[in-house]
């Protein structure tokens, strides 16, 4: 992991100001790559650090805690083989470390249980890192994104829409943001009746207005309709209010991001979608995306085949059979109808999946990126993932298990990554779009795992409020916005109004190899990209070409000057020099 | 003015080239554009030429926005002959193949092209007999059996006037010159010698005029066999190693027979098995590498995931892409064959061995590996005109049966495998991988797979140097103008004026700083020998008597073909290749230097310019690597006319060296598909996959399963 540390004198290991040293270890690294390595780990409450003593050039890890899933003891104290007693350690990064340690005098339970204990702080009363963390910045990341000046910035609140403080102090919905944007004309007293009627009190609120056809994307969770299939004469106005806000007579398009069968299934646990009967002005499609429980599997099969070593032989149908691609394609697909119906076909649209904070921020925010260049620059992409992932209540601290030891949680999901990799394919797709380079979102997915940053903590706003991450901690985009040329794209051209529509198709969706298979040294790619140097070199060049014109036009210009008096006027210098942009 | 969507009776004539006649033609034909299933399209006429098939548009006159990458011989309306595929009637909505003699007449016309288009024309309201004449015609002049002095090139050649010289930088290798300069440009010179054996092809007719051997090799043993069972030279490396083919004996049933063979191969080895020659390993290419049938069978396969018919397809398709593409296994004989390569590149390089490649004619195989270990090795065949050599060398010149393997004249399905395209996409994958390292543009690669198709260059159109010297002169009966005068398609003039042609050179392109001009003038070479390491000294051998004992082995192998891999047998550790592979990929790439492709899975890719390029569908809309690449043009342009601005101010006319940089206009929007595909969509509507999810069976109970599972009934209350 590269990151900004600095290597504090006389000492073997980069330290953060804030890190403190635990243990450290004399280990055999078991290298999937390059066969057992000779090293000393170091542990800090950060971060496990491995040096090699004898290889050249030196060989080290840099693993901050925070990606630990798992840490198991292999082999007992009876195991005979050579380095076959010692840790295995899993990573949410996609690799997996395994150290050989020395049979004798306990050494291993040492090492097992100050690792046990810094990686998985939330499981035993210490705090995360990013509450110690003394790093300071030149840029504050927590004033990247205010809700108020971003709806501002959609030209809300106007007179069909109005900024509600109804859950200022969380009282409606624990999972929303305080600041939420409704129809002007719900009242509140309308918006606590819907409440009742969406799974958790998730109702139908605005994420997104287009600034011409103001044609909306409404984020909630499913309507409780249950077996019986209840129906709400509250729920079923305010969809019209919102159908009727963009001033089209058109109808509401509801996307249900799940499969048809799963919709239905919900039902007997109270869920549900909206039917016909109950709806008539409404349209439903099901985007046929699956839960997070599939998304699971789908990873771990990914791992598989890229880690340690590369399926050889039939890597195309090994690839295919994990799936993972394939969800993207739906992702990006629901995503594309979702931008398409409101930019082209000027309707208004109702984004939910079950609870609306995985699926339903999936789709809201890749139509949205689709939709708005903003959202592909920098700050706009930081603003996208502070506001429908990080406030509307995505489950950061459950899917990903933050702290927590409980390795096979089945709340644990890759939604945010797979999003994070749908912005990818569509930044592949289209290289001059995004400000953003492909190391602003490996950096992204990187801290989502640290906890070095306040930023990804905690399931809610409400949560983040109590534990007062703001205050206490720093945010990502602190040191993404300190170094921002390390993260910028060099061929950006910035568009503005320009719907990017992605290709959703297997002939064009690649795997992520820069991030899934990046531990691979037999793999990597090359870097700098080259088709980017020369780039620079032309842009460095006709700098310089620029520079040394102007100080030559200069010179003639008063070698004329200073045989002729009156020659060069001016006006002609400035058209001269015009000429060449 | 209204346009109106009706046949509109209008005079089109098609455009012919010298020597071309019109055959047949038929109106009111309608050809879909091959977009959405809206059955748009125009209205206008079919017709078939002795050189093409082509469709002219009705209102092609307004069509004024000339596109900016337009070949000249061959417009986008435009089918050659040699480039149908396939051709398909539909009758009541069903597909039907059509080879030779017609019953029925279809309704709608299928046709399938070598170069991946796809058209549909609907002959319904087109007159029966124009039906008959054109279907027939189309299917007569395309499908069924040719002679070769039928082939449209002798009528070119013959009516066309000739003032290309078409030589351009390409060594042609038709002379022994050229080869004594290939020799010295390699260094190859101390122990190989260029021979005259050949002249009046005493020889053998499928050996070239002149060739190289190793110097030992005296003129009686290449005639001997008619060639066969002697080594020959394709080049040298930096360090002396040499890459060498040679055609192996057929199996002989015959003891006696057989009982000779061994004993000349025997000779011959004795003969060179001393210094100045080095250790020798052989390959037997026809036993480590699938054999042409499976080459044919895979691309066959493969092609056909690209000749799409409709958005339909193209979405049915997508959903198991990957295992479609998988089961055509031609990326896997990619990979296969880099693999190769770069086990011949290591025992060059790094082992100081040469390397004998072995195969029945030594003119399949042997020429994509050796082409392709030059292109890794030689950073000369990087360059356009050195790679442009390197295919006179290796393929028009050494021999490689151009004729039979495009099956140009559809005379035997079986002689067809598409070998050279098999080093087109190997290339193309070093293109992609290696960027800066290549002179020319994978848009070159792709233009130049078209001129495979294209009858009007005798390059790709016969089989062997001597076939096409035997039918030079033109036949007493036709024009006295003496022999015909063959263009070349490496005269690029001939397809696409200069402006289309800057998109075949590569702005990415690192040159190598050149030495001194004075010191240039003087050099005997048109060409530059360039090291692809630095040199290193030969490590005295210490297994002189190897090549001997190789011998036997190395009989054994030529006599039955049926010991397998030499290359990684026994003798060498079986992971030298890997160490060899890993060690040059774990440092920084010198993009004059060797050239290693990287071969895992996910770096083997489809080659999406020219396989995807006429589809719909696959087209991003302002993206694709053409929207990095056009701004890189941009830039190149800007920086071009400062340094034209730095000259003025200086006042001094110098000359410079400016590559013509492709003016791209409104850059930000252009399709992925650029330059081939004009079909910018009008509308920005986003391609929707039509058919989407398939079972997840084997993983049933997680699919039923919600996020989190919480009674929400409760809340009712």
């Amino acid at each position: 992991l590269k990151d900004g540390t600095n290597w504090e004198q006389n000492e073997e290991i980069p330290r953060l100001p804030g890190e403190t040293r635990v243990t450290d270890k004399e280990v055999i690294y078991m290298c999937p790559f390059n066969g057992p390595v000779k090293g000393r780990v170091y542990i800090t409450n950060y971060r496990l650090y491995l040096r090699s003593v004898e290889n050249d050039p030196v060989v080290t890890l840099n693993v901050p805690l925070g990606v630990i899933s798992r840490v198991e003891k292999m082999g007992g104290a009876s195991s005979r083989g050579e380095n076959s007693y010692g840790l295995d350690i899993t990573c949410k990064d996609m690799r997996n470390l395994r150290f050989a340690l020395k049979q004798e005098g306990h050494s291993r339970r040492d090492i097992f249980e100050v690792l046990t204990k810094y990686a998985f702080p939330q499981s035993h009363n210490l705090l995360f890192f990013a509450f110690v963390n003394e790093e300071k910045f030149s840029e504050n990341g927590w004033m990247v994104y205010n809700p108020m000046s971003e709806y501002r910035r959609q030209g809300l609140p106007n007179e069909r829409w109005r900024v509600t403080f109804i859950n200022e102090h969380y009282g409606l919905c624990d999972t929303y943001p305080s600041l939420l944007v409704v129809p002007y004309n719900a009242t509140d007293d309308d918006l606590k009746k819907v409440a009742a009627f969406r799974s958790r009190n998730r109702i139908p609120v605005l994420s997104w207005i287009h600034p011409e056809t103001q044609a909306v994307i409404m984020r909630c969770s499913q309507p409780l309709v249950g077996m019986s299939g209840k129906r709400n004469k509250d729920d079923e106005r305010y969809l019209d209010i919102i159908r009727e806000a963009n001033g089209q007579i058109s109808k509401l398009t509801i996307y249900d991001a799940r499969p048809n069968v799963n919709a239905v299934a919900n039902k007997a646990t109270g869920g549900g979608y909206e039917g016909e009967d109950a709806y008539p002005n409404a349209e439903l499609f099901f985007l046929d995306i699956h839960n997070i429980h599939v998304m699971r599997e789908s990873l771990k099969k990914l791992k598989d085949i890229v880690y340690p070593n590369v399926e050889e032989s039939h890597w195309l149908s090994s690839l295919e059979s994990t799936h993972w691609l394939e969800h993207i394609k739906l992702v990006l697909t629901g995503a594309i109808q979702v931008a398409d119906k409101v930019s082209s076909e000027r309707n208004s649209v109702l984004v939910h999946c079950s609870d609306g904070w995985d699926r339903t921020a999936q789709l809201t925010s890749l139509a949205m990126l689709m939709l708005d260049s903003y959202y592909r620059t920098i700050e706009g992409f930081e603003v996208l993932v502070q506001k429908e992932w990080i406030s509307f209540g995505h489950k950061f601290a459950s899917r990903i298990g933050h702290g927590d030891k409980n390795h096979a949680d089945a709340d644990r999901s890759p939604i945010f990554l797979q999003f994070i990799d749908c912005v990818w394919q569509m930044s592949k797709q289209f290289p001059t779009a995004f400000e953003f380079n492909e190391q602003f979102l490996i950096t992204i997915l990187d801290h989502l795992y640290s906890c070095r940053f306040g930023t990804f903590l905690y399931n809610s706003e409400f949560l983040r409020e109590k534990e007062k991450v703001t205050e206490k901690t720093l945010s990502l985009w602190s040191l993404i916005n300190s170094e921002k040329s390390k993260y910028t794209n060099p061929f950006y051209t910035k568009e503005l109004n320009r719907a990017l529509y992605p290709v959703a198709s297997m002939r064009h969706l690649e795997l992520w190899v820069n991030y899934y298979i990046r531990w691979n040294p037999r793999i990597r790619q090359q870097q700098p990209n080259p088709v980017e140097q020369r780039y620079m070199e032309l842009l460095a060049l006709r700098d310089d070409y620029i520079r040394r014109l102007e100080e030559l036009q200069i010179t003639n210009n008063s070698k004329i000057s200073n045989s002729s008096a009156s020659s060069a006027s001016p006006s002609q210098m400035m058209s001269q020099v015009q000429t060449h942009f | 003015e209204i346009h109106i969507k009706e046949p509109i009776e209008k005079e089109v004539n098609p455009h012919l080239l010298p020597g071309e006649l019109l055959l047949c033609e038929a109106s009111t034909v309608y050809k879909y554009i091959q977009e959405d299933g809206s059955n748009r399209g125009t209205y206008g006429k079919l017709v078939c030429t002795n050189f093409k098939i082509a469709f002219l548009d009705d209102d092609s006159s307004s069509d004024d926005n000339e596109p900016q990458f337009k070949n000249k011989i061959v417009g986008e309306n435009d089918i050659t002959l040699q480039c149908v595929d396939q051709i398909y009637g539909v009758y009541d909505e069903k597909k039907k193949l059509l080879t030779g003699q017609l019953r029925k007449y279809p309704e709608k016309l299928i046709i399938y092209c070598k170069d991946l288009r796809v058209f549909h024309f609907c002959l319904r309201y087109t007159k029966e007999e124009e039906v008959k004449r054109i279907v027939s015609g189309i299917v007569h002049h395309s499908q069924t059996p040719k002679l070769l002095k039928r082939l449209f090139l002798f009528s070119y050649a013959s009516a066309a006037p000739n003032n290309t010289d078409g030589r351009n930088q390409t060594v042609m290798f038709d002379t022994l010159e050229d080869w004594r300069d290939e020799l010295e440009r390699t260094k190859g010179n101390v122990k190989y010698k260029a021979v005259t054996t050949n002249e009046g092809y005493r020889v053998s007719e499928k050996l070239p005029l002149y060739f190289v051997v190793p110097i030992c090799v005296s003129e009686e043993s290449i005639l001997k066999y008619e060639g066969r069972g002697i080594p020959i030279w394709c080049w040298s490396c930096h360090n002396g190693a040499a890459l060498l083919k040679m055609s192996a004996f057929p199996k002989e049933q015959d003891d006696s027979t057989s009982q000779m063979q061994k004993a000349f191969l025997d000779g011959i080895y004795k003969t060179i098995s001393k210094p100045p020659y080095e250790l020798l390993k052989t390959d037997d290419l026809s036993s480590s590498l699938p054999s042409l049938q499976d080459i044919q069978t895979a691309y066959t396969r493969f092609k056909q995931l690209f000749l799409i018919d409709n958005s339909t397809d193209f979405w049915a398709t997508d959903v198991k892409w990957f295992s479609l593409l998988e089961s055509t296994n031609w990326l896997e004989i990619i990979r296969r064959v880099l693999k190769k390569a770069i086990e011949v590149a290591e025992c060059l390089e790094r082992q100081h061995t040469n390397v004998l490649l072995i195969e029945e004619s030594a003119t399949d195989l042997c020429c994509v590996i050796s082409s392709l270990v030059q292109v890794m090795m030689d950073s000369y065949s990087r360059t356009k005109s050195g790679f442009q050599s390197l295919i006179q060398k290796e393929w028009v010149i050494g021999g490689h049966g151009f004729l039979d393997r495009c099956n140009h004249l559809h005379k035997s399905d079986k002689e067809e495998a598409p070998v050279f395209l098999l080093l087109l996409n190997c290339v193309w994958q070093l293109v992609q991988q290696y960027p800066p390292a290549f002179e020319f543009t994978e848009t070159y690669l792709t233009v130049l797979s078209d001129s495979l198709y294209v009858p009007i260059f005798s390059t790709f159109f016969f089989n062997s140097q001597h076939q096409k010297d035997t039918n030079m002169s033109g036949e007493s009966l036709k024009t006295q103008s003496g022999p015909f005068r063959f263009l070349t398609v490496w005269d690029w003039s001939v397809q696409f004026d200069p402006k289309a042609q800057a998109f075949l050179n590569n702005p990415l392109y690192a040159e190598k700083p050149k030495p001194d001009k004075s010191q240039r003038k003087t050099a005997r070479f048109k060409h530059q020998r360039q090291f692809s390491l630095p040199l290193t000294q030969t490590k005295p051998s210490t297994k002189r008597g190897f090549f001997r004992e190789e011998t036997d082995h190395l009989i054994k192998n030529i006599l039955g073909k049926t010991i397998g891999k030499f290359i990684n047998s026994s003798d060498e550790p079986p992971n030298s290749f890997r160490e060899f592979y890993d060690s040059w990929h774990s440092k920084p790439v010198d993009y004059h230097g060797l050239l290693l492709p990287r071969i895992d899975g996910p770096e083997i890719k489809v080659w999406a310019q020219r396989y995807l390029r006429w589809i719909p569908e696959a087209q991003l809309h302002g993206g694709g690597t053409i929207a990095t690449a056009a701004k890189i043009l941009d830039l190149m342009e800007e920086v071009q006319s400062l340094q034209v601005k730095m000259d003025e101010e200086h006042s001094q006319a110098i000359s410079r060296d400016v590559h013509s940089v492709p003016m791209l206009r409104n850059s930000a929007r252009l399709s992925s598909l650029f330059p081939f595909a004009l079909l910018q969509r009008q509308s920005i509507k986003p391609a929707l996959p039509t058919s989407t999810w398939k079972d997840l069976e084997d993983e049933d109970d997680l699919v039923k399963r919600d996020d989190e599972f919480v009674d929400l009934s409760g809340d009712m209350s």
